[in-house]
């Protein structure tokens, strides 16, 4: 289950989501990826380095340069999960709750 | 910590159970399921009509920001009973999904906090199955416009 946790945790962030677009359609080094990206280059490779983790990415050593490429089989596996759904609904009645815990029958 | 909210989707069943447990008298919960003001802020969504009776009907629409509709469903509702339980259908319009039926039951616990169970039974359990994938996809697709915006964004730097 740690290991379920992880993987929607690695996926729940918008920087690593794009990352795992970005490299869907083909394998790019760190800086290639970092490119892409506003952010400083060190915050970039630690989201690499927690989807390497979680094994959404493998790497790849080509001469000199690391390769990142997408795992297909981890990200199929993902979503057979319930877990988006799951969050979904927990966010829905989070808000429900929310809304009621303040809900004024006079108003 | 014990999640609040729990989704049980077995092998080789066509239904999802989904649990929660509020801290809400079981009256405040059964109202936002009622009051169509209060269903649009917590569901996203607009009503379009929300008929809570035997034989009644609902329709929601949700557009995005140009006004564009983006998700259509609507119901009818087979049993009201207040303060213990809905059954209803619920169909997404222009999707290849099947209608689905909705048992929502509503639990006093204790003076203050109550409990929702809610099955859903599907078509089959294809059905069931992409229907759980769909979060996940929208959450892609989210990041796919975020990286149409960055692609934008470089493009028009240069």
């Amino acid at each position: 289950m740690n290991l379920r946790r992880d993987v929607f945790q690695a996926i729940a962030d918008p920087t690593r989501r794009t990352i795992l677009m970005l490299v869907a359609s083909q394998a790019m080094t760190a800086g290639a990826i970092a490119s892409n990206f506003d952010t400083a280059r060190p915050t970039v490779s630690k989201h690499l380095q927690i989807l390497t983790e979680c094994e959404l990415l493998k790497q790849e050593q080509n001469g000199r340069e690391i390769y990142y490429h997408l795992n297909p089989q981890k990200m199929k596996e993902i979503a057979d999960f319930i877990e988006p759904f799951r969050k979904m609904w927990d966010d829905r009645f989070n808000k429900l709750e929310r809304i009621m815990k303040n809900y004024k029958p006079n108003k | 910590m014990e999640q609040k909210t729990k989704v049980s989707a077995e092998d080789g069943k066509h239904v999802i159970l989904i649990t929660r447990i509020f801290e809400l008298s079981v009256e405040l919960l059964f109202k936002a399921y009622v009051e169509p003001e209060i269903v649009e802020q917590w569901m996203g969504t607009k009503v379009l009509k929300l008929e809570n009776k035997k034989h009644g009907s609902y329709q929601f629409e949700t557009s995005d920001p140009q006004g564009n509709v983006v998700f259509r469903a609507n119901g009818t509702i087979h049993e009201f009973n207040p303060n213990e339980k809905i059954t209803r259908t619920f169909e997404m319009e222009n999707t290849p999904f099947p209608v689905q039926l909705e048992f929502l039951e509503f639990e006093k616990l204790t003076a203050e906090t109550s409990k929702l169970n809610m099955l859903i039974v599907f078509k089959s359990e294809e059905f069931r199955n992409q229907l759980l994938q769909m979060p996940f996809a929208q959450g892609i697709n989210m990041a796919h416009n975020r990286l149409e915006k960055v692609l934008t964004r470089l493009s028009s730097a240069l």
